[in-house]
């Protein structure tokens, strides 16, 4: 996963008034910062809220609504699991707690190491492959503890 | 030789990429010149990764293959379709596809999802070709006589919807199409906008024709990122050959569209609820009336409609209303995707004409569980459907008969749980779910769900149970009457489902001492 850029005023600037002519911009802004600096820095907020002609309480009840902002950086790698009903049937819940057990975090949280975040995700539209997982982005299916464990592996090497 | 690797996202996370790049270096140490198309998914997942080849007799398909086999099936001479242990032969032989009615996802699969070119040799555009001849009153009728009923889950007739979006006064109408696809077990939108994106556009274009719309959103789910990507490119494509824009296929009618992306919030997948979020806003469910119809995106009158309601609508303008309606049963006309899925030996994409029964896509398609161990509960619709034992799988697939039975088809998803399913903890999770997504609006909804979550780990625990069964029904009655819109409202439905037909499991002794505690 490319590294987020650093926090960078005149370039946030930049991506936000390159989507603001958009109707109803908001989400396409917040998802733009996002991509380019991993999280929705706080100095963001009042920038956007000043191009959209919203308040700061209005920017960041948007923010806060949507689970996908994040309002920390998270670690090198994202594991997300699906925690959902397919999932369910063929041993999610189970593998996934396991892994969070092993890793000493709960869902939502870091490695002390910041190599992965591990988060919950209801359903990634995998469900005849199931249980299922996106790491950075990429889809993986029938996962078992075995595929996970390669998975962190794979997270701390780099 | 020419060779097609399916890229849906579902055969990625079963290798088909690390497949694809085998084969590449296989040829090219042999010295042969391979020809890759990259397609999306035919929709049998457990024969995945696949690749088909072209031969003289059509595409002779090989799978499931692990990276191991690659060489040897050039060893084996797969390139004129020869004898492989994995030779499947023509996927179209196969009963799982050869039983299906394929309408919706006839190209699904078989064409570059990327292709103009393909989707016009396999009768894309001529919908559109025929609408562009039509009054818009005349598309309009066509859809109402097919009776198709909107894909997305509330079953309501397409035609009918258009219809009040056709008739009202606007300087701006606008065509909104969910692909929020949010309900566990369900996959067939993302499989269709990854492969065969084309349709989706030609059915919003006809959709933008029949109302008097001259713009259009896709609103997709983030956890689709490769639909996201493959509409957004299909879109650009379309745009540069002149399908869409300020002339579509040089007629002089307008329609644009623009893809967009939701941010992870199940809620968003509520058609008022979308309209915010399109606009920038939390995704907080709108009290309706008005509907949106009427007072949609920016207040203007919308036409929402789920992918597969949109992407049916060529093949009727093409074949005629009543070619569609003469499949189904009842009042559920034409076909259904049907998305087989969860602890299931044969999950995948089965389109069917309404009326089959859940028995027969369960056990004659989908051949049991994974597990092998007996089934116990199937769950119908989603995470607000209902589930049933495994003594009602003679239920047909049809929105009325699973009403009569408490449950729904919502958007056509099956999820097999085999006998280490406990329902007490399905139903806990139901309120869970609701809990977590839950847009806030109302209290029935909010405040319900989680009480819902506390007295199921009470019943769990055998606590008081008489008197928490009843604060559950009570609960669930006030849910069922008070929310304002269906996530609230039909939270009690997997919940008096599991209650109703899997009594053992809310056994109210406890199960440990500890529990108890
Ligand atoms: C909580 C909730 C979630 C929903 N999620 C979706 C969804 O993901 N996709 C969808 O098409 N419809 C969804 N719907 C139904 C929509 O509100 C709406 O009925 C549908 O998009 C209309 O399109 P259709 O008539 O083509 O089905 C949902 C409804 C509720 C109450
Ligand atoms: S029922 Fe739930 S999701 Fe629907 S409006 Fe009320 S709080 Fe929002
Ligand atoms: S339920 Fe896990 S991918 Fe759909």
């Amino acid at each position: 996963m490319p590294k987020p850029a650093q926090w960078d005023s005149t370039l946030a600037s930049a991506i936000i008034a390159a989507h603001s002519s958009l109707d109803g911009a908001a989400l396409p802004i917040l998802h733009a910062l996002q991509d380019e600096f991993g999280h929705i820095h706080e100095d963001a907020v009042p920038l956007v809220a000043q191009a959209l002609n919203l308040s700061r309480a209005e920017v960041h009840g948007i923010v806060t609504f949507y689970h996908d902002f994040r309002r920390d950086p998270a670690g090198h790698h994202v594991l997300k699991l699906c925690r959902a009903e397919a999932c369910q049937s063929m041993n999610g819940a189970r593998i996934a707690s396991d892994l969070l057990a092993t890793l000493g975090i709960s869902w939502g949280e870091t490695t002390p190491d910041g190599h992965l975040t591990v988060e919950g995700v209801y359903c990634l539209g995998l469900c005849a492959c199931a249980p299922s997982a996106l790491f950075d982005g990429e889809p993986i299916g029938r996962i078992s503890s075995e595929t996970l464990a390669d998975v962190v592996q794979q997270a701390r090497a780099q | 030789m020419k060779v097609f690797v399916s890229s849906d996202t579902a055969s990625l996370a079963l290798g088909s990429r690390r497949i694809a790049a085998l084969l590449a270096e296989e040829a090219s140490r042999r010295g042969l010149a391979l020809d890759i198309v990259s397609t999306g998914s035919r929709g049998l997942f457990w024969l995945e990764p696949l690749v088909e080849v072209e031969t003289g007799e059509g595409r002779v398909a090989y799978g499931p293959l692990e990276p191991d086999d690659v060489a040897g099936l050039f060893e084996a001479g797969f390139q004129e379709g020869k004898e492989h242990p994995l030779r499947l032969g023509q996927l179209e032989d196969q009963p799982y596809l050869a039983r299906q009615t394929r309408r919706t996802f006839a190209r699904c699969g078989i064409v570059d999802p990327l292709s103009l070119a393909d989707y016009q040799a396999h009768g894309g555009y001529s919908g559109l070709e025929r609408a562009l001849l039509l009054e818009p009153l005349a598309i309009v009728d066509e859809v109402k006589l097919s009776g198709m009923r909107g894909r997305g889950g509330a079953g309501f007739p397409t035609g009918i919807k258009w219809n009040t979006v056709l008739h009202a006064e606007a300087d701006q109408k606008y065509i909104v199409c969910n692909a929020d696809e949010g309900d566990s077990g369900t996959f067939a939108d993302r499989m269709l906008m990854e492969g065969d994106p084309f349709a989706l556009i030609e059915g919003m274009t006809i959709a933008g024709l029949a109302v008097g719309a001259t713009k259009g959103f896709i609103y997709i789910r983030s956890e689709y990122p490769h639909a996201y990507r493959t509409m957004t490119e299909a879109i650009r494509v379309a745009t540069e050959a002149g399908c869409l824009g300020s002339s579509v296929l040089g007629s002089g009618r307008a329609f644009t569209l623009e893809a967009r992306l939701g941010a992870g919030a199940y809620i968003c997948g509520e058609e008022t609820s979308l309209l915010e979020s399109l606009e920038g806003k939390r995704g907080m469910v709108r009290a309706k009336p008005p509907l949106p119809a009427v007072h949609g995106l920016f207040g203007r009158p919308t036409v929402v409609n789920n992918v597969l309601s949109l992407a049916t609508v060529p093949w009727i303008l093409t074949h005629g209303g009543q070619a569609y309606a003469d499949f189904g049963m009842g009042r559920s006309r034409g076909t259904l995707p049907v998305q087989l899925a969860g602890n299931v030996k044969r999950g995948g994409l089965i389109e069917l004409a309404f009326g089959t029964t859940l028995r027969e896509v369960i056990e004659d398609f989908g051949g049991g569980t994974a597990t092998g161990r007996p089934i116990k509960a199937v769950q119908v619709g989603g995470p607000l459907g209902a589930y049933f034992p495994a003594s009602m799988l003679d239920l047909p697939l049809d929105y009325e008969a699973l009403a009569a039975e408490k449950g729904l088809l919502g958007h056509g998803g099956i999820v097999v749980f085999d006998d280490s399913v406990d329902l007490s903890r399905q139903a806990r999770f139901a309120f869970e779910f609701c809990a977590a997504e839950s847009c806030g609006k109302c209290t029935p909804c909010r405040v319900g769900a989680v009480r819902g979550v506390e007295v199921m780990d009470r019943i769990i625990a055998g606590i008081e149970p008489e008197k928490n069964f009843t604060v559950l029904e009570d609960l669930c009655t006030l849910m069922t009457d008070a929310s304002l819109c269906a996530m609230g409202g039909l939270t009690p439905v997997p919940v008096m489902s599991a209650l109703t037909h899997f009594p053992e499991d809310f056994d109210t002794v406890p199960r440990t001492p500890a529990a108890a505690e």
